[in-house]
């Protein structure tokens, strides 16, 4: 299969559990090899068959587009599949999914917070109870709570050598100082490759 | 209901703690019976894993809502997922007492 692009989703809310066992007399005979579920994998899942939300509804609260989330699903539910057959553990992780809640700011006490029930509207701030209440980007504004976000430090692979990104310029272009190592960025990005079953 | 909220000190003249996992008090406020508890935070000095456990200790008070100075990405996800609500005043000079005033809007 062909590498894809693969863009930020949204999940609303982590899985509350890493994996799954299986269990019986034959269980530890089989197959060890756990499958791995992606946390959209997870997201798209609960949505269907949980929420029971349509393929449209589900694609529009993860962000991505019908297709994708057809594509999504349908993976999910063969590594499920799989997983049964075959005896194997489910481990869920990883993925490039973040999770996320709609942020507000009170224009009356100038405070920030976020909405936990997506299904409800925010109508007035929770702390003094102005209905001055519009929506606000925390994500796009999160530098000013948090300046030294990992994002923007290159990190040498080698011997762990930082410094900060330059702006346009590829982290794996930045050669170490000190061991002349290519170096690479720092931080979140920690998603491990996307295997499809 | 109840509230937590990150205080710098145990008194209501105390100001907001802008630091989430390592502050130095709690405060649960409840506002149904309009009374606060102070709670020293175990973890202020914990090398890692304070927000964490911060988290654990305000979801052990059953508050569903904490207002602080900033929530770290981890924490913001964790909390999200408990489906505790987030407050954030950016104001550091915040008295608990204005706060609590403010929820008994
Ligand atoms: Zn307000
Ligand atoms: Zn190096
Ligand atoms: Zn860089």
């Amino acid at each position: 299969m062909s590498p894809r692009i693969t863009r930020l989703r949204k999940v609303l809310n982590p899985p509350v559990i890493a994996g799954f066992k299986p269990y019986g007399p034959d269980a530890a005979k089989q197959n060890s090899e756990p499958i791995f579920l992606l946390y959209e994998e997870y997201e798209a899942l609960r949505l269907c068959d949980y929420d029971m939300y349509n393929h449209h509804q589900a694609s529009g609260i993860m962000g991505v587009s019908r297709p994708t989330f057809t594509r999504i699903y349908s993976v999910t539910r063969q590594k499920i599949a799989k997983a049964f057959v075959e005896g194997r553990q489910i481990s869920i992780e990883g993925g490039k999914v973040y999770f996320d809640s709609d942020w507000y700011r009170c224009k009356n006490c100038d405070c920030f917070f976020n909405n936990t029930e997506r299904e409800k509207e925010i109508s007035a701030c929770p702390l003094c109870n102005s209905p001055q209440v519009i929506g606000f980007d925390y994500d796009n504004t999160i530098s000013e709570f948090e300046p030294a976000l990992n994002d923007d430090i290159c990190l040498c692979p080698h011997c762990g050598f930082e410094h900060s990104h330059e702006k346009g310029k590829p982290c794996v272009q930045h050669v170490c100082p000190k061991c002349n190592t290519l170096m690479k960025r720092k931080g979140i990005h920690k998603c491990t490759t996307t295997k499809v079953y | 209901m109840k509230i937590a909220i990150t205080s710098t000190g145990n008194t209501l003249e105390s100001t907001i703690d802008p630091r989430f996992g390592r502050c130095a008090y709690f405060v649960v406020f409840d506002t149904e019976s309009k009374s606060t508890e102070f709670i020293p935070n175990p973890n202020k000095e914990a090398e890692e894993g304070a927000g964490p456990a911060a988290v654990q200790l305000v979801a052990s008070r059953n508050a569903n809502k904490i207002v602080s100075g900033e929530f770290g990405m981890k924490i913001k996800s964790l909390l999200d997922s408990l489906k505790i609500q987030m407050i954030v005043i950016k104001d550091p000079e915040k008295k608990i007492s204005e706060i609590i005033a403010m929820l008994n809007h």
